[in-house]
């Protein structure tokens, strides 16, 4: 374990979950989500939790961003709040 | 063949409320990226589905995987093609037979006088004991692995709206 790497992946990660939050296009902020999920298992990882990350990888960096993606389709891209 | 680089999504997709997802750009280095990848994301996710009890992973991330893999065929090629290669009620019998299987992989060690899943009950999966337990495993990753792919896609199907 290495604190200055998980330490830097924090910040990052609060980074990514905020400029999820504040992006007006939808179709960025999913692909921020997803890096976020990515990011979370790099993580998951790190902090000596394979099986974890691997679900993570697997469910939110990939199904998650593609059913959102999906949802996406059917509205517009923009968000109004 | 007509390359777009505006917006990502599919021509006439954005922001369409009933099309649904019925058609696609046609891109050469989609469809090659998709047809080299597809192949080896399955081989990975069988990997991860048998040797789940040794390593990271297991029936439901292979599963997952698998789901992607199915994912990325319809988000590449669109319905018609994809429908041909995975058929959408494919992933309702997957998920059923799944669940099915399953079920009586865990009350089969009731019949022989043992409890839910209790799988060194079962009389035909080997000679001792610890045999017996690593085949039941192996066998309920298999089952849940293919459950989880089948109920995936049938939600991907659902939400897109291909699967009636």
């Amino acid at each position: 374990m290495i604190w200055q790497l998980d330490f830097w992946l924090m910040v990052v990660l609060v980074i990514f979950a905020i400029a999820a939050l504040e992006v007006r296009d939808l179709l960025a902020a999913v692909g921020i989500l997803t890096g976020y999920s990515f990011l979370m298992a790099l993580l998951f990882a790190e902090l000596g939790a394979p099986d974890v990350a691997l679900t993570e990888a697997a469910l939110g960096a990939g199904l998650t961003g593609v059913f959102l993606l999906v949802a996406l389709f059917f509205f517009d891209r923009t968000s109004e709040d | 063949m007509s390359l777009r680089f505006d917006s990502g999504l599919p021509e006439g997709l954005a922001g369409s409320a009933h099309r649904g997802m019925s058609r696609t750009y046609h891109s050469l280095f989609v469809d090659v990226v998709t047809k080299a990848m597809v192949p080896m994301i399955q081989v990975f996710a069988f990997y991860v589905i048998f040797h789940g009890h040794y390593s990271p992973g297991g029936g439901f991330q292979g599963g997952v995987m698998l789901a992607a893999s199915i994912m990325l065929l319809r988000l590449a090629m669109g319905q018609e093609e994809s429908f041909r290669r995975f058929p959408p009620d494919w992933g309702m019998l997957l998920a059923a037979g799944g669940t099915l299987l399953f079920a009586v992989l865990g009350v089969l060690p009731m019949v022989f006088g043992g409890n839910f899943l209790d799988y060194e009950y079962i009389p035909f999966l080997g000679a001792e004991a610890a045999t017996r337990r690593y085949w039941g495993i192996l066998l309920a990753e298999v089952f849940i692995g293919f459950l989880v792919w089948g109920a995936l896609v049938a939600i991907y199907d659902a939400l897109s709206g291909g699967g009636e």
